[in-house]
């Protein structure tokens, strides 16, 4: 399988990354180049392996369902480019 | 005596405890190595406050007979991975300038508990991605190694915690802290001469640590010698019910069961691990690790990890895929930069703060995370890649049926020239060939320097082991090190 400019456009409009003309470009041999090389990975025999889910085996935990923290709004915040109000500020979402 | 900004943890936290000097002489010292070493470029925030805040707790608390910490009147270099609270946090990225933490990592802070103070903050590759330290936003960091050829070529000090590797190397912090995605501690490590260690995936709290690949990440330390790794990770380490993968065990008192005797001990030598084009110097340094286990009293077998050469494809398709869900957050409306062009809506203003705040390996790595991930490639790819992981994993659950350790090459050269790899993604992703399986596998691991190149670079032996036997790693880098005798250190030029 292999990119062409195209398909590394629509790649970047899915990562919420603007690409120009000259950077898609120069993205579609560099991205085949490492697509090409992992694509070895298709010659190993997985059909009676069951992909990894956990590293370590770990169960997972629960805890209770109650309010942990809170009260911080400054802080969540204090490091928003465009905070107003106590809110996020985001440009017109709905015209 | 050697002067302070020679000794490492377990030397300074003595001369602080029996009063050979104060805390805030310790501190005073390593703050003026800091601001004198600006020329290697590794420390993006210096933080001298911080670090004499801690030295007073501790010359305080002594004075008042009270015990005194692990790492007790020891500062340290903070990889700028960790959150740190009031301290501008960037993990090497544009995208996170002006970020100021209201949190601190749940790592740093065990270390500031166990008596740590901070020096700094420390360049790195940008978000982890990378093996020399040219990825970061701020500049490379230079090595303060230099070849014997007279020159004056700036090294690469191996990354991702390239940072780290230069401050501790250079004696300009006596540690630091790293963290190791697919080899960012051990393969540094290896590049300047000092020892890093990698715990079992879950050891070390993840939390406040700035994500990369969450299956993958693991903090650890990075210090002159194997006793002063592990009196900081068992600082660093610890269970902490914040990270869902935090492993739910004690902390093991590491430095007590320090033990360099091998009897019993059965080592394996992975016959994969003999790469093409190796270089002589390396199978040779290897061949020497082999004999000084030996003399150890330790048992060599050969072993065989059959998929080994499918675990490099394997991390770069797991590694970009988790990296493209984790930087998603990256959106330009709660943290870091924005950029919003003229008239641009919340998609457009998204795509531009993207662009504008990542750089190309970075951008690249979101890309093929996100094309691993796509409607019609996810089986092809990502299931595949992990099926991969299990094999990788079972591999080593094979081998340690008949050995307890491993023992490889930590990186397949000694560092290069910064600009001398950087034009080909894929001979720079070739640097972790000996560190991404263990990575894959989440098994504990160390790199020991153990001899110079011929061109006076350092080179390091890796020992892997069994998972949660940090110990038995621990010894073995210990039996080598005894044996090594590695007393080389860079010049200092800068």
């Amino acid at each position: 399988m292999s990119v062409d400019k195209e398909t590394v456009k629509k790649i970047a409009n899915l990562s919420r990354i603007a690409v120009t003309e000259a950077e898609a470009d120069a993205l579609v041999p560099e991205l085949n180049n490492i697509l090409g090389w992992v694509e070895q990975l298709s010659e190993v025999d997985c059909s009676k392996v069951e992909p990894m889910t956990a590293v370590i085996p770990n169960k997972l935990r629960l805890r209770d369902d109650v309010v942990t923290d809170g009260n911080i709004r400054d802080k969540v915040i204090a490091n928003a480019p465009a905070a107003e109000h106590g809110f996020f500020g985001v440009p017109k979402v709905i015209e | 005596m050697a002067e302070i900004f020679e000794l490492g943890i377990a030397d300074i936290r003595s001369g602080v405890a029996s009063g050979d000097f104060t805390a805030k002489e310790v501190a005073e010292t390593f703050i003026g190595r800091v601001s004198a070493a600006k020329a290697l470029n590794a420390v993006l925030v210096e933080t001298p406050d911080h670090a004499l805040a801690a030295a007073e707790a501790t010359d305080k608390a002594k004075a008042a007979g009270e015990t005194l910490g692990k790492m007790a009147g020891v500062p340290i270099g903070m990889k700028d991975l960790f959150c740190t609270e009031g301290v501008a946090t960037t993990a090497g990225s544009l995208i996170l300038e002006g970020f100021t933490p209201q949190y601190e990592s749940t790592v740093s802070s065990n270390l500031f508990k166990a008596g740590a103070g901070m020096l700094g903050k420390l360049n790195m590759d940008q978000f982890a991605m990378g093996s020399s330290n040219e990825t970061s936003a701020f500049g490379n960091v230079i090595s303060p190694w230099r070849r014997n050829d007279g020159g004056n070529t700036d090294m690469a000090p191996g990354g991702s915690s390239g940072g780290s590797a230069a401050v501790v190397s250079g004696r300009i912090c006596p540690a630091a802290t790293g963290t190791d995605t697919g080899g960012s501690i051990r393969q540094p490590a290896a590049f300047v001469g000092i020892t890093g260690f990698k715990p079992t995936y879950g050891r070390c709290s993840r939390w406040g640590t700035i994500a990369f690949a969450s299956s993958l990440d693991q903090a650890g330390p990075m210090a002159h010698d194997v006793r002063d790794c592990a009196i900081m990770l068992e600082a660093m380490a610890g269970f902490d019910p914040k990270d869902s993968t935090s492993l739910e065990l004690p902390v093991p008192e590491w430095e007590a069961g320090l033990k360099s005797d091998l009897a019993g001990k059965r080592i394996g030598i992975p016959k994969e691990y003999r790469v093409d084009n190796m270089p002589p110097e390396i199978d040779a340094l290897w061949q020497q690790g082999i004999e000084w286990l030996k003399d150890a009293g330790a048992k060599i077998v050969e072993v065989s990890l059959p998929h080994t050469k499918y675990a490099l494809p394997a991390y770069y398709i797991i590694a970009p895929a988790e990296a493209s869900s984790n930087l998603a957050r990256y959106d330009g409306v709660r943290y870091g930069m924005r950029d919003l062009p003229d008239g641009a809506g919340l998609q457009d203003m998204y795509a531009a703060t993207r662009e504008a705040g990542f750089g190309p390996e970075v951008k690249r790595r979101i890309m093929i995370g996100t094309y691993v991930l796509s409607a019609g490639y996810y089986d092809a790819y990502y299931t595949q890649a992990q099926k991969v992981r299990t094999l990788i994993s079972q591999d080593f659950d094979k081998a340690w049926e008949s050995c307890d350790l491993l023992l490889t090459p930590t990186a397949p050269s000694a560092a290069f020239g910064l600009g001398e790899k950087s034009d080909d993604p894929l001979a720079m992703y070739l640097n972790d060939v000996f560190t991404v399986p263990s990575s894959l596998a989440g098994l504990p691991a160390i790199s020991v320097p153990a001899g110079l190149d011929g061109q006076g670079l350092p080179l390091g032996l890796q020992i892997i082991g069994k998972a949660l036997d940090e110990q038995s790693v621990f010894n073995a880098g210990l039996a080598l090190e005894e044996r090594a005798g590695f007393v080389a250190k860079p010049e200092q030029w800068w």
